[in-house]
């Protein structure tokens, strides 16, 4: 993507750093947020950066709290700034109201979750623990936010573009699912180019009533029935356009007799996973959603005729397999093989659980 | 306001005072009697007199003032319960050229949106907040609030509000008033003529302040609840007097040494 | 005595009478009508209004409209025109 503008060198940067230079390259006009590990680099970067580019007109404002964070998120793109926030599971939690009345407001900003392993306070460690919250809603009543799940530092920099240029498209909140992995670690990434998303018209943005239009108003209150009914039609059509964003990835799947399904970090082990499967001769294949909402269920569904079983490998109790298993409709039997609380599965360790389900498997076929 | 009446013994009559233009022409959904409705109006005069209709941008949350938008003809944001000034130091921090204010409830501003309200005084954002409070839940049926006068009956305090078990009436003006970000707190009300003047001049200092980027503009606007109080609107004029103004003194907490 | 008058919007009058305690000059009363939404509504019964505003500065629904004799001062050097 952006190749032909990337004429810059390469950098090695941390996950979070490289999604915050990603923010400032993205023009965002606000960034406000509450620090939480593993995300608080974000914070962090901006505002030591930021101050530095005099061309840049950013707000960077640390709040009392993610509640407050969200809340100022919602004003600001309500009055048509490109503005984000970003935090971490349990901040992520707080920040659910606030997502409800952005997603019914129908205002664009990005919010970015750098999951750590829950429930409760939970832990620092790496996690995917919150692929419900973010595919399902996540707060009250019908809603979806986009979500972008990157697999790279390279990612982490991109999707933050992608992010809003699908967030501002379909005038819709846009996240982020990364994981504290992905945010702490350090890749070598090629930033996408500053300057390189232009600024879209807001038309119905409250900047100040003006004689030649009528006052712009920003509201998720539809107190009469058929007026709410209305909006939810209106949000049910445009989640239903969204679908035609579906992205996804797939590893070797021509030829797969097992077919791996993953997202995020865990997709990056099972691309080892399809390797070490291969050299001892198993057949194994990779898809990686790229887009959790919307999801591939399509392409799941057709790579499903042609596989003996799928494993879903998450860093959870298993919640993306729910899709999976939706998308598959019996076909092939779907397995599971997931940790939790921040531990993370070695691609050795999946293999085996390949091997002992492709054992089980043949066993039941002979 | 240069409209001219002729009476029948020839007096030429001059209109002194009509509806603001800044409201929109659709009647208040409020009981009789409320004070919303005359906070309401006296802000649209100022906006009016002023001539800000294009910079002023509102933002009024969950309460009976959730439809501000429907009567105040400026651009508005409505906001979750308690978020008011956190959504308007939003639109502030983007737009710092317009002129921003919230307009909260006692339950909205004192209780589920306290840290908000502290906060936002605490960072001197440069804006307008304006705090109704009559010491009650109107919109959810007439349930204790934060600012509930001790023995006051409400349907949560059917006994009269009990401190031992609620704790005391929030005085969060004075609260706010301490804090270094605030540069105009002033308690309010609207009970009668001279008290809506008194409204109106300093809704129309404070937009001059935020004009000049002096800070955090607090006003407190001791009002009534026809409904929620259970008294006829001429009722609550007396009890605004006999009781809440007692607790809750009018005038200026904190003032610019100028 | 300066002369005034008012002009009340009977329609979305609720009859809170706050207008009418705070008539210096007792001119105001409800009206033994009911308007559309069943509220007896405020009306001028004396005529001895002086334009002095107080009535529509607390009246909640901004349903009055007030007006007052030009200050004399003022008043003469715009007639002699």
């Amino acid at each position: 993507m952006e190749k032909e503008l990337r004429a810059e060198e390469p950098r090695l940067m941390k996950g979070n750093e490289a999604l915050a230079e990603a923010a400032i390259r993205a023009d965002i006009d606000a960034y406000f947020g509450y620090p939480i590990t593993p995300q608080s680099e974000i914070i962090e970067y901006l505002m030591r950066e930021v101050p530095n580019r005099k061309d840049k007109k950013t707000v960077v404002l640390q709040a009392e709290s993610e509640v407050a964070s969200i809340n100022m998120v919602y004003g600001a793109a309500g009055a048509g700034a490109r503005v984000m926030t970003s935090s971490s599971s349990p901040g992520i939690s707080l920040m659910q109201e606030g997502l409800s009345y952005i997603a019914s407001a129908q205002l664009p900003c990005l919010v970015v979750n750098v999951v750590r392993g829950g429930p409760g306070l939970g832990t620092i460690q790496p996690s995917q623990g919150d692929y419900f919250q973010a595919t399902k809603g996540g707060g009250h009543g019908d809603y979806h936010l986009i979500v972008l799940a990157p697999a790279s530092v390279q990612e982490m920099a991109d999707f933050v573009f992608d992010a809003f240029r699908l967030a501002e498209k379909y005038r819709n909140p846009a996240m982020i699912l990364a994981d504290g992995a992905l945010g702490q670690m350090m890749e070598k990434v090629v930033l996408p180019p500053d300057g390189g998303l232009p600024k879209t018209p807001k038309p119905w943005a409250t900047t100040g009533k003006t004689k030649d239009r009528e006052h712009n108003v920003i509201t998720s209150l539809f107190i009469q029935p058929e007026e709410m009914e209305k909006v939810n039609l209106h949000l049910q059509k445009k989640y239903e356009e969204m679908q035609s964003e579906v992205r996804w990835e797939e590893f070797q799947t021509d030829d797969a007799e097992i077919l791996l399904v993953a997202f995020g970090l865990s997709a990056r082990i099972c691309q080892k996973v399809v390797d070490l499967g291969r050299e001892k001769g198993i057949k194994i294949g990779l898809l990686r959603p790229i887009t959790l909402y919307p999801f591939p269920y399509k392409r799941i569904a057709e790579l499903a005729d042609k596989v003996e079983f799928i494993l879903d490998v998450e860093m959870n109790a298993g919640q993306m397999v729910e899709d999976v298993r939706l998308a598959v409709e019996g076909k092939v039997p779907v397995y599971f093989k997931g940790r939790m609380g921040g531990m993370i599965s070695t691609p050795e360790e999946i293999l085996q659980e390949v091997e002992a389900i492709h054992e089980k498997q043949n066993v039941l076929h002979d | 306001m240069n409209e001219k009446l002729l009476l029948e013994d020839g007096t030429e009559l001059e209109q002194v005072f009509c509806r603001p233009d800044t409201l929109t022409d659709v009647p208040y959904h409020y009981c009789p009697g409320c004070g919303h409705s005359v906070v309401h109006n006296v802000l649209m005069e100022v906006v009016d007199e002023l001539d800000i209709q294009d910079k002023t941008i509102g933002v009024a949350p969950v309460g009976c003032s959730v439809f501000a938008y429907h009567y105040m003809n400026i651009d508005m944001q409505e906001a979750a319960h308690g978020r008011a000034s956190a959504v308007a130091t939003g639109i502030k921090r983007v737009l710092p050229d317009k002129l921003v204010f919230s307009y909260q409830g006692d339950g909205d501003l004192a209780a589920i949106g306290t840290a908000e309200t502290i906060h936002t005084v605490n960072r001197g954002e440069n804006i307008l907040i304006v705090f109704i409070n009559n010491g009650i839940y109107g919109m959810t049926g007439g349930q204790m609030a934060p600012t509930t006068l001790p023995g006051m009956v409400t349907s949560t305090s059917p006994y009269g509000r009990d401190v031992h078990m609620s704790g005391y009436p929030l005085k969060i003006t004075d609260l706010v008033a301490q804090l270094p970000g605030a540069y105009f707190v002033t308690r309010q009300s609207v009970h009668n003529p001279n008290a809506v003047r008194k409204l109106k001049k300093a809704v129309t200092k404070a937009f001059e302040y935020q004009m000049q980027n002096k800070g955090t503009c607090f006003i407190e606007v001791v009002s009534n609840c026809p409904s929620g109080w259970k008294m006829t609107p001429v009722e609550t004029i007396k009890y605004l007097e006999e009781v809440m103004f007692p607790y809750y003194p009018l005038g200026d907490l904190k003032v610019p040494k100028e | 005595m300066i002369k005034g008058t008012v002009k009340i919007d009977a329609k979305i009058c609720k009859g809170c009478e706050l207008c009418i305690i705070a008539c210096p000059q007792n001119a105001l009363g409800l009206s033994s009508n009911f308007n559309e939404k069943g509220y007896r509504y405020v009306q001028l019964i004396y005529d001895a209004c002086t334009g002095c505003t107080n009535c529509a500065l607390v009246c909640p629904e901004a349903a009055i409209t007030v007006y007052r004799q030009a200050k004399p001062a003022k008043k003469s050097q715009v007639k002699s025109e």
